[in-house]
């Protein structure tokens, strides 16, 4: 689609989404009345910069449905992913919601030279998750043979895999690597697996795990990007050129912002990504902050397509880490030990990649108001600990106690989080 | 009868033991009893001082945490069948022990032990007319 001509597209889709949002959603509403604006006040896609931002936080003050801009007979999906104090963030989708996520994802897959001949191995956890139904909507869409194994018990992806002669994986970046190396293990030749593309997502990665993946699995390895709260995995996802990831425009309106003063940054900035949900019903969003920092590239791709490209994302404008592809705030884990204890006691996560899976390491330290004179008190408080973020993060996590002033500080403040996998791609 | 007892939260990392009784050690502490329980991750440093007091707050200002408690101490034959006794009058009254150590001293063996119920413990104790040792006693040994 020729760029001028998409711009109108997208200037008629935000008119409508703001129109939708002010008289359906009473918090936009109020919003934009603080701004002093209205639905008349957005004209073209330029107008956007004078609508207010969206926050994950005002998902939370709002749970689960107060930014829902459909009568809730409309919703035919909920998926909900984990949240700070206990609240997931929930996002619902009308029927035609889920047509435009099979869409896009069938764009996904398109991209990464998917077509109905092929066979989709989809690794990716099934259920609240966004991961697993994305992808499975959009296989179908595109006509392929869908094979929803979802996450885990790597024997069976191996023995399925060779059995069901899959051609696509669809999985985290580092479950992909866990498995290529589990399927040299296994002793397997690999030509006897046809597996030819993986579309890799949910977590960062960098350009050297790519060619490791690309290596072990004699596979291409494609990226691809998406939230929950947008619509899941179909926002942006490469082509086989790999060089930065297409964003579906017409659907998601990409800007690029500083995130400490929130203006608009020049073209080609580094700056804080932030997509307004441009054809979105259910929940659709306005200036949504991603907190992923990125940049984004105009220019006409190798492959023919218009549609702006995204670097791949360089960190985050906020403390969320993304450990297995679940989101994980330090914040979460603090609110959970101060439930135990009534106070906050210093502690660190630390987290690694060990043969290629992300690893969680949480250690506490041993304050005077948790320590009796007994094992059995030690060693219940530490798996309390460990059961509670285990059950409400979703994530298996080592707790460890330690000694006071054990854990490193910085200006008497202690580090809270030290990840070792390198993966931030910082240039 | 009821002994004032010092805990320290260790980790398991070499060296950490000698550094609690180099501290103790500086200030010319008497340690008479000393146990550690240990899991594969961290133990439990339990002693008894000549000054409880003292030793606590040298421990915290280095750092160590540190829990005050209570133990019972009683004085027996070192043969084991009076270890047993003493074992057996109190789980003869469903006093359980949450944990025991003990040390030799002479042909007599000093006990030390924390229950459920301390003040059920010594009553159980007395009744049966077992020697119970007081701190002041202890700490002459």
């Amino acid at each position: 689609m020729d760029r001028n001509e998409l711009r109108k597209v997208q200037g008629e889709r935000l008119i409508e989404t703001v129109e939708r949002t002010y008289f359906n959603v009473p918090y936009y509403r109020h919003r934009m009345q603080e701004l002093g604006i209205g639905p008349e006040s957005i004209r073209s896609v330029e107008d956007i910069t004078r609508l207010p931002f969206t926050t994950k936080q005002d998902l939370r003050d709002n749970y689960p449905y107060g930014l829902f801009a459909v009568p809730l007979s409309e919703i035919v999906r909920i998926h909900a992913s984990s949240g700070t104090t206990g609240k997931p963030t929930v996002v619902g989708y009308t029927r035609n919601d889920i047509a435009t996520w099979s869409e896009v994802m069938a764009r996904t897959l398109t991209c990464a030279g998917a077509d109905k001949n092929d066979f989709i191995q989809i690794a990716y956890g099934y259920g609240l998750f966004t991961g697993g139904l994305g992808l499975h909507y959009g296989g179908e869409k595109i006509g392929a043979s869908v094979i929803p194994i979802s996450g885990g018990n790597t024997l069976r992806q191996i023995q399925l895999m060779h059995d069901f002669g899959s051609t696509v994986l669809a999985c985290t970046p580092s479950y992909a690597l866990y498995l290529a190396e589990a399927i040299i293990e296994s002793g397997i030749s690999r030509d006897e697996f046809r597996l030819r593309v993986g579309v890799f997502g949910a977590e960062p990665w960098t350009d050297n795990m790519r060619r490791e993946i690309e290596d072990k699995l004699r596979i291409k390895a494609i990226d691809i990007y998406g939230l929950s709260e947008v619509i899941g995995p179909g926002v942006a996802s490469e082509c086989l050129f790999q060089e930065g990831l297409h964003i579906n425009e017409d659907h998601f309106y990409p800007e690029i912002i500083d995130p400490e003063t929130l203006q608009v940054l020049p073209e080609g900035s580094t700056g804080e990504l932030v997509f307004t949900t441009i054809t979105k019903h259910g929940l659709p969003l306005i200036r949504y902050r991603t907190r992923d920092l990125t940049r984004l590239n105009y220019g006409r791709c190798k492959c023919g397509r218009t549609f702006v490209r995204m670097d791949k994302c360089v960190g985050r404008s906020d403390d969320m880490l993304i450990i297995r592809g679940v989101n994980l705030f330090p914040s979460q884990v603090e609110s959970i030990l101060l439930e135990m204890g009534g106070i906050t006691p210093h502690y660190q996560l630390i987290v690694d990649r060990i043969n290629n899976l992300d690893s969680l390491e949480l250690k506490v330290e041993v304050d005077e108001a948790f320590f009796l004179d007994r094992i059995s008190q030690l060693e219940g408080l530490r798996s309390k600990i460990q059961g509670t973020l285990e059950s409400y993060l979703g994530l298996g996590i080592k707790v460890t106690l330690v000694e006071p002033k054990a854990l490193e500080r910085s200006e008497g403040k202690a580090k809270r989080v030290i990840d070792k996998r390198e993966i931030q791609v910082l240039k | 009868m009821l002994i004032p007892q010092l805990s320290v939260f260790l980790e398991n990392k070499s060296g950490r033991l000698t550094e609690v009784l180099e501290v103790l050690g500086k200030e010319a502490l008497r340690i008479t009893a000393l146990s550690v329980a240990d899991t594969s991750e961290f133990g439990i440093l339990r002693l008894i001082v000549s000054d409880t007091e003292k030793a606590k707050s040298l421990l915290k200002d280095n750092h160590f945490t540190v829990n005050l408690s209570e133990v019972i101490s009683v004085m027996a034959p070192d043969e084991a069948k009076y270890y047993a006794k003493i074992l057996k009058i109190l789980s003869d009254q469903e006093i359980s022990i949450e944990y025991t150590y003990a040390f030799s001293c002479g042909s007599k063996s000093i006990i030390i032990l924390r229950c459920n119920n301390n003040g059920q413990a010594i009553k159980a104790l007395k009744d049966h007319e077992m020697e119970l040792i007081n701190a002041s006693d202890l700490y002459k040994i």
